[in-house]
């Protein structure tokens, strides 16, 4: 394969992983805790869509829509049912609720979907491949990925920027006491986040999905290199975990070029390693509260 | 205006408030002083009703009336529609928005754009810096600066009753003076009710038409400031003015106060 079709290919992955990235930051920046249930979230969601195209023959885009309020629903069925009746939790009880959550959620896409590996088609094929310039291959796919990216961050940047609830939920993550004083009703915020989560997360799973394959299990690398990304982004910022997305991306698809048996374990190698050298990711920035 | 009535108040097995009752009449600066530890905080807390994640049963006794309403069992949302703006011990503002953001968020409640838009002039009046620095980040601010953030924000909801919690906390003793002279406008010119909480006695008394005395959950002074500030406990352990040793030559050990 050519450097460059490697680079975009890789880049478009990547923006798969820093999408989905996105989905554990919004969580983690408003909950305060990794939510190791968004890759099954994002998998059951995605076959809500699967099944209304291959069992009833739903046009995809309508699909898709229905796929999206599923997950918007699902988000906040599980903040509202499982998270919120922790009253003072520890994060370890938090980590372990969603855990508990992606278990339950695998089990039921296993019992109704079976395990079979399916294959999930959307009208953007990686088979077509354009050349705009001489030299220089993309393919359909990733030039949907791109632009559906592109779309969702700036919608995201804008509504967090100049909408009330986006400045809310903002303010929220940085100090719920507060967020309650000025009249935030904080319980709201969090169900909207894990909504806003479960969206992004199924919008980039279903983008994987139709590039690799649909089964129980097919989210189960992408959360940890999505996983990775946000934690080279330190986490916290938007910015950071797209980039960290695009590293990951190239990182695995070159390295799978050149040594296939390590691109699986390339998403912990980052990880750890950026663990040892900045502890609070390559993006982090810190305030310190003065007195 | 505000009446509390035999309010307990529990963190887990530990009693933080012993049964409180005081009001406050309209248009009062009203000063509730108190050591560390009193139970100020907590007090201004179960007026919010910030503890309903604690436990949904706070308080545990008593009751709450604002404008003749209970609001004991209202959700803080709704307690801040009815008018309480509440400045919180360590300003509390946030960091990372702009300081424009933080105190327009102060008016997230309300829905009437034009009124937002002169409580904004308003705020901006009372406090000039916060216009010139309106686009920095708060976390960015002096912490004096940010008690005026604090109080700007408060303002915004447009309360008919502002809570102060130790506004004078850690700043000099210039821009405690400031901040006080800034309360009394805001008491005088917007007509807001002021319950004031301090550490500063001397301060508080100056600035106040009517003052409670909190130890260890228990309301033990209520006078008017003229009267608490020659009374011999308060000036000896809160003024820190010295009196006469007693004849034996022993420090004088505090007396156990008890109210009525
Ligand atoms: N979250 C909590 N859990 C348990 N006990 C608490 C908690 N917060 C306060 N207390 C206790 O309740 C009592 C009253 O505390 P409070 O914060 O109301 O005091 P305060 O009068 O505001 O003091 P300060 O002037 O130091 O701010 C104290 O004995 C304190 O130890
Ligand atoms: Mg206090």
């Amino acid at each position: 394969m050519p450097f460059g079709q490697l680079l975009i290919e890789g880049l478009a992955m990547g923006a798969c992983y820093g999408l989905f990235g996105l989905a554990v930051v919004i969580i983690y920046r408003t909950s305060e805790v990794i939510n190791f249930a968004a890759g099954t979230m994002a998998v059951f969601s995605t076959y809500i869509a699967f099944h209304m195209i291959t069992f009833y023959g739903h046009p995809f885009w309508l699909a898709f829509f229905f796929a999206l309020v599923f997950a918007a629903l699902l988000g906040m069925f599980v903040e509202f049912f499982f998270l919120r009746p922790a009253k003072n939790p520890t994060l370890l009880g938090l980590i372990v609720i969603t855990i508990g959550v992606q278990l339950l959620f695998g089990g039921l896409v296993c019992w109704k979907w079976t395990a079979d590996q399916q294959a999930f088609t959307i009208p953007f094929s990686y088979q077509v491949i354009y050349e705009p310039l001489p030299g220089v291959f993309i393919s359909q796919w990733a030039v949907a990925v791109f632009v559906i990216a592109a779309v969702i961050v700036t919608l995201l940047f804008f509504f967090f920027k100049y909408t009330k609830l986006g400045t809310a939920m903002r303010a929220t993550q940085q100090n719920k006491h507060a967020a309650k004083i000025v009249g935030i009703k904080t319980d709201r915020i969090f169900a909207f986040s894990w909504a806003f989560s479960s969206v992004i997360g199924v919008t980039a799973a279903m983008l994987i999905s139709s590039r690799t394959i649909l089964d129980p299990e097919f989210m189960m690398e992408p959360f940890l290199r999505a996983f990775a990304a946000a934690v080279l982004g330190g986490l916290m910022s938007v910015p950071g975990v797209l980039l960290g997305g695009g590293i990951m991306g190239l990182i695995e698809n070159f390295f799978g070029y050149a040594m296939p048996a390590w691109k699986p374990i390339t998403a912990f190698v980052v990880i750890v390693l950026v663990l040892c050298v900045r502890p609070s990711g390559l993006f982090a920035k810190h305030y310190v509260k003065k007195v | 205006m505000l009446k509390v009535n035999n309010i307990e108040t529990w963190y887990d097995l530990i009693r933080a408030l012993h049964g409180i009752s005081f009001t406050i009449t309209q248009g009062d600066v009203v000063a509730l002083l108190g050591s560390n530890g009193a139970g100020k905080t907590t007090t201004l807390k179960t007026i919010m009703r910030l503890f309903y994640d604690l436990k949904e049963e706070q308080p545990e006794k008593g009751t709450i009336e604002f404008l003749g309403e209970r609001i004991d069992r209202k959700d803080t949302d709704e307690i801040v529609k009815m008018g309480i703006g509440y400045v919180p011990e360590g300003r509390e503002v946030f960091p990372e928005l702009t300081v424009l953001e933080n105190i327009t968020i102060g008016a997230y409640t309300r829905r009437d754009k034009a009124g937002v838009k002169s409580d904004l002039e308003n705020v901006f009046y009372h406090f000039p810096i916060l216009k010139s620095r309106k686009n920095q980040q708060a976390g960015l601010m002096s912490g004096g600066e940010q008690q005026m953030l604090a109080i700007g924000r408060a303002l915004m909801s447009r309360p008919k009753l502002l809570m102060l919690d130790e506004p004078s906390l850690g700043l000099s003793p210039i821009l405690t003076q400031e901040i006080f002279t800034i309360v009394k406008n805001i008491n005088e010119k917007d007509g807001v009710t002021i319950l004031l909480v301090e550490q500063n006695v001397n301060m508080a008394l100056k600035y106040s038409h009517f003052a409670y005395l909190l130890e260890n959950g228990k309301i033990v002074r209520a006078d008017k400031p003229e009267v608490l500030r020659e009374d011999e406990d308060i000036k000896e352990f809160y003024l820190g003015i010295a009196t006469e040793q007693s004849v034996k030559g022993y420090k004088r050990y505090r007396r156990k106060v008890r109210f009525r």
